[in-house]
């Protein structure tokens, strides 16, 4: 990672400012989106002070159309609060927002994702004895069955993008074609996967993922040496870069203290 | 399960008679408070002096309160959504390592659908639908086996993790999550009046249904009021006093976790607290003996943090309702 970072560096930008930028587009403006911690925190927020100021933001906790002024280091943290037309809990939330249908796209990272966009944030390896055991759900296996279209951002690496997660938490298209109807969701699914090298969107009929963009000084040997399954190109465009004003957003207004672009010194 | 409405004795007391009291070896406790705010912090470091043994906790989205209990041996097993402490670390050290060398029980749910097997508990019925988790491993894959819930042993331990169901009405695909409920609910809160009405400012998370579901509940608070004022905007109060068998003034009792509208999470902490559990057992157990044991109350544990001047820098700006003093992305060490 370390060599996209210098590349993007040079270019004026980091690679997860640049994540951080593409990932925003994804949310419309006026739409109700519901957000986990970390970089979807930080795309949101950008979002709004961008193209979509009417943009809906939702934390698990029980905190609506928040107006953020500090980025929350949680979304159970008490900054969720500022401004929110309701400050409730998760049943509120949950129930009578994202299960009742009326979010537009949930915003999710994970730890593995696999070929149909299924994500991974409980456990490495066996669920009974795992190499590494991870945080669990929260709300992420909640966000992506029930909301409209989910959006995912992640660190690119083969061992993060295996053929098959090793434990589904966040049910993407599962199997692919029409499991996902089959096992009783009849909306949602992931739509665009943004990660530190590509862009993967997902085909209408097998529902696998494909590569849409690539980013700027990436190759395709690196992102297929990075995969854990076969991609394909053929689509690919160049992944657009940031703009200046958004840079400037996002280090000066939206985390001057680095709560999360610091811990992503490792990109 | 009895209502607490004419009790002679009164319910507010030392947070050493609360856990004596309310809180045996063994005992299935719902926790109160979200990843980094508002969990009972100070009542969890006593029942880690008094040394209870084999708890099961229940809880949606928890952080340092079922951490810090594991770390310090008191956790049979553990059924919820998440541990961790984002932004700090994710998922919490004690608990990851306790699973992965197979030291506790768990079992793995959603948010929802762990909120709802709370609202179960708290309507006073067997179970709760939801369209959530269908799909996912949370269905297929049990942390604990059907064979040993069948067993019987542990009557509070449902027979199954949950039930994909067809609904009757609609032929629609359901997940059936049974409902839990606990001995005792464990909750902080911003406000308390002496009988037990309970304000919380801010969200809620699950806290209203954990002290619904619970036979026995416990809050512990930063402003101990009179009853009286409390009744006096009546809406804007969450939990009845009936439901509550104890009340504990203590004020910081949720540090290192924020309080909103009193003080923030302590970045500082953490990284003394992440650090000690992350080493391993020794350094864990130097640092339970540093903070808990060697403790006797919460002014002596004020004084181990950082005292007035850390409080100062925690302390909450009025209308943000958070810190504005503290640097989360700065190295803290």
């Amino acid at each position: 990672m370390g060599m996209e970072m210098e590349r993007g560096q040079q270019r004026g930008y980091t690679t997860p400012e640049l994540m951080i930028c593409r990932a925003a587009k994804e949310l419309k403006d006026g739409e109700i989106a519901f957000i986990g911690t970390g970089l979807p925190m930080i795309a949101a927020m950008l979002a709004k002070r961008t193209h979509a100021p009417n943009l809906v933001l939702i934390f698990e906790a029980g905190t609506v159309d928040s107006k953020l002024i500090d980025l929350p280091g949680s979304v159970g943290d008490p900054r969720c609060i500022h401004g929110s037309t309701v400050c409730s809990g998760l049943f509120d939330v949950f129930g009578t927002i994202l299960q009742r249908g009326r979010v537009d796209v949930g915003f999710l990272g994970g730890a593995q994702c696999d070929m149909y966009g299924n994500l991974n944030s409980t456990a490495i390896g066996d669920y009974w004895s795992p190499r590494v055991r991870l945080p669990g759900s929260g709300g992420a296996g909640d966000i992506a069955a029930l909301a409209k279209r989910t959006v995912i951002i992640m660190k690119h690496e083969r061992r993060r993008f295996p053929p098959k997660v090793d434990y589904l938490t966040s049910v993407g298209w599962i199997e692919g074609g029409m499991s996902r109807k089959k096992a009783g969701l009849d909306i949602g699914g992931p739509v665009t996967v943004v990660t530190d090298l590509c862009v993967l969107k997902f085909d209408k009929r097998k529902r696998r993922a494909y590569v849409a963009e690539i980013h700027p000084g990436v190759s395709k040997e690196r992102i297929k040496e990075k995969t854990g399954f076969t991609l394909i190109f053929s689509m690919a465009k160049v992944t657009p870069e940031p703009t200046e004003e958004e840079i400037k957003l996002i280090r000066k207004e939206i985390d001057p203290e680095k709560v999360i672009l610091r811990r992503l010194g490792k990109f | 399960m009895t209502n607490k409405v004419n009790e002679i004795e009164d319910k507010v007391m030392e947070v050493e008679e609360a856990v004596k009291k309310f809180i045996s070896d063994g005992c299935h406790i719902g926790l109160g408070g979200f990843t980094v705010q508002r969990h009972p912090m100070e009542l969890i470091r006593e029942i880690i002096r008094q040394r209870r043994r084999n708890l099961v906790l229940y809880g949606c989205s928890q952080g340092i309160d079922a951490d810090i209990l594991i770390g310090a041996g008191c956790v049979k097993r553990i059924e919820m959504a998440y541990v961790g402490d984002e932004p700090f670390v994710s998922p919490s050290p004690n608990f990851r390592r306790a699973i992965e060398e197979g030291s506790i029980e768990w079992e793995d749910y959603s948010n929802f659908g762990a909120t709802l097997r709370f609202v179960g508990g708290a309507l006073g019925i067997p179970f709760m639908p939801t369209k959530s988790m269908l799909g996912s491993d949370m269905v297929k894959k049990w942390g604990i086996p059907q064979e040993k819930r069948e067993e019987g042993k542990d009557p509070r331990l449902a027979s199954k993790k949950l039930e994909v169901i067809t609904c009757p009405f609609t032929g629609e695909k359901v997940v059936l999550v049974p409902s839990c409920r606990p001995n005792v609910a464990i909750i902080h809160a911003q406000i308390c009046g002496i009988k037990g009405t309970v304000r919380i400012l801010g969200q809620t998370f699950v806290d209203e249904f954990v002290a619904r579901a619970a036979e026995k509940v416990i809050i512990t608070c930063e402003e101990l009021v009179s009853e009286d004022m409390m009744r006096v905007e009546p809406e804007r109060n969450q939990i009845p006093f009936y439901l509550v068998d104890a009340i504990v003034h203590i004020p910081y009792g949720a540090h290192p976790t924020a309080v909103y509208k009193y003080y923030d999470y302590d970045p500082w902490h953490y990284a003394v607290y992440i650090d000690a559990a992350r080493e391993g057992y020794d350094s864990f157990e130097k640092y339970l003996e540093e903070y808990v044991y060697s403790v006797d109350g919460i002014s002596e544990y004020i004084k181990k943090i950082g005292g007035d001047e850390k409080i100062e820098r925690l302390k909450a700006d009025p209308i943000l309702g958070y810190s504005t003093r503290i640097r989360r992305g700065e190295p803290f060490r």
